[in-house]
């Protein structure tokens, strides 16, 4: 278990971070979400005892790491930003290296985070010709060459491909099954797809910190519900459909062979059903309803709103 | 306290990066090309079965090598940042100095070692006198480590490998002349030239070891490496 109190770091005048306390407990994925500049790195170089905190403690399984540091890097495995590791090195003689300094035996346990990462085929390669995906894979073999309970990873799928996204993204989902981890990023739908719990961040305060789903149902209470049919224009659909409990406003969206609308609906109920029987019972034909996936976004954007002027780190 | 296993890895990791870059064989042959030109340039002339035009030159020679040895030690690593991954490995930051620190060493030393054939040459050619070769080589040793100390510390303050470069060269040269400069000042500030790198070296490479000149070098390595690991902590 983590659980961090009242951290606080300042870079000169720049205050960076501040005042963030938050508990994470065993076997849980958790994302650090925020625009460019809102903390992010700076949180998680504390975590990993790169840099000191200013004020506030860390507390790692009962081990306070201003008291400790070294026993604190023990547990975890951090891969930092953009994974800058050493470029002229092989990757096997690097991750050699790294369990030497860790003091494992190495070879076999090298294998072994070979295989998990899936970075057999480039063992022989200097880390320099490797591509993005690769390297990062590697900065994740790096990072758990230990098998730490904790792993920290900040960024780890920027500036990636697609594919390799969601490569990297079910790696940290199968690694998450075991072990405790805490990854940064700017990308909503990467906190959806990976993380149990969501912490965002904002100007080096923490805004919002739930469950990935509570969070998400909690935008404001609202939700929206587009749906596109044909047989009618938009007064008659709106009449139908103002009626339902639970929608509060109808606005009509542009659509050049459909009649489309966004209803705006509150409470947690779900009244998809309803809105489907009443379209069906007046013979219309309905070719699309979709719930609004981008409520994690609204929520994010309301909470980082003006987040635009703090500074990078 | 470092820990002999981490240091020695961190030690062993820089020794190999060393001869795995073109810098280090081009430090290595310009080294040589000088050292040799400037040893041989008068020796027939001499004829004398002696090393001490070479050791005479060492001190200034080292001052314009080692730093080119030493500037990329931690420059590079917050250059390219992996110097978050070293200082998130369970290692102190006094384990990084002294790992780098003898890996610079002893690349030196390996530097130098082919001077050896100038010793070979002289064997060969005539009966030198050991004392002064001796107490020359374990002066060598002594200067580059101080040298290096002092570039391992230069290059912590920057990320820029250029500016690390030019002020340990600046630092060694300045310490070099401090005993040449001594005429400059009043008669009573002659003890200024103990503070001087070449005054102490030449001590050293007369074959004669005092005790005073290896606790000079000695505290040379030992501030500049505390300074080092003070900077590394200030940072952080």
């Amino acid at each position: 278990m983590i659980s961090v109190n009242g951290l606080t770091r300042s870079y000169g005048g720049f205050k960076a971070v501040n005042d963030i306390s938050f508990t994470i407990r065993d076997g849980e994925i958790t994302g650090l979400l925020g625009p460019n500049g809102a903390g992010k790195t700076t949180t998680l170089r504390m975590l990993s005892c790169y840099l000191k905190a200013d004020k506030g403690s860390i507390v790692v399984d009962g081990i306070n790491a201003a008291d400790d540091p070294l026993k604190i890097k023990q547990m975890i495995g951090y891969l930092p930003e953009s994974a800058p590791l050493y470029g002229d090195m092989l990757v096997f003689d690097y991750l050699m290296y790294i369990a030497e300094v860790r003091g494992i035996p190495g070879v076999r346990r090298v294998s072994e985070v070979a295989d998990i990462c899936r970075i057999k085929d480039v063992m022989h390669k200097n880390i320099n010709e490797l591509s993005k995906g690769y390297r990062q894979r590697v900065g994740l073999a790096h990072a758990m060459i230990h098998d730490p309970q904790i792993l920290i990873l900040d960024e780890p799928t920027s500036g990636l491909d697609p594919i390799e996204i969601v490569e990297i993204r079910n790696l940290i989902k199968e690694l998450g099954k075991k072990k405790t981890v805490i990854l940064s990023t700017h990308i909503l739908s990467e906190v959806e797809a990976t993380c149990d719990r969501v912490i965002i961040i904002n100007r080096g305060t923490i805004v919002a910190d739930d469950k990935t789903e509570l969070l998400q149902s909690a935008s404001g209470g609202e939700k929206k519900i587009i749906v596109r049919i044909s047989g009618t224009g938009f007064d008659p659909l709106h009449s139908a459909l103002i009626d339902i409990p639970g929608v509060k406003s109808i606005e009509q969206l542009y659509d050049p062979e459909l009649t489309a609308a966004a209803l705006t609906v509150s409470g947690s109920s779900e009244i998809r059903p309803e809105i489907f029987k009443t379209i069906s019972s007046n013979n219309w034909v309905m070719y699309e309803m979709k719930q609004d996936q981008e409520s994690l976004e609204n929520i994010f954007r309301e909470l980082t709103a003006g987040g635009e002027n703090g500074k990078v780190q | 306290m470092g820990r002999f296993s981490e240091i020695n890895a961190i030690m062993k990791k820089e020794l190999k990066s060393y001869f795995n870059s073109p810098i280090a064989y081009i430090v290595i042959a310009v080294f040589l090309v000088f050292t040799g030109f400037f040893f041989f340039k008068d020796f027939f002339y001499y004829n004398q079965a002696e090393m001490r035009n070479l050791f005479q030159l060492m001190p200034l020679m080292l001052c314009f090598v080692i730093p080119a040895v030493t500037m990329k030690l931690l420059s590079e690593e917050r250059q390219s940042g992996s110097f978050e991954i070293l200082m998130t490995l369970p290692v102190s930051s006094l384990d990084i100095v002294l790992g780098k620190f003898f890996a610079g060493t002893i690349f030196s030393a390996v530097m130098i070692s082919p001077t050896l054939m100038y010793l070979a040459t002289i064997v060969f050619t005539g009966s030198p006198d050991f004392g002064p070769v001796i107490g020359g080589y374990i002066g060598v040793i002594l200067l580059s480590a101080a040298y290096t100390s002092i570039g391992l510390l230069a290059s912590s303050f920057t990320r820029n490998q250029i500016i690390s470069f030019i002020s340990s060269w600046a630092a060694c040269f300045s310490l070099w002349l401090v005993d040449k400069a001594v005429i400059f000042l009043p008669s009573k500030s002659g003890f200024i030239s103990y503070f001087g790198t070449d005054y102490h070296f030449q001590n050293i490479a007369k074959g004669i070891i005092d005790s005073r000149d290896i606790i000079y070098f000695i505290s040379i390595c030992a501030l500049s490496l505390m300074f080092t690991v003070k900077v590394i902590e200030e940072r952080r």
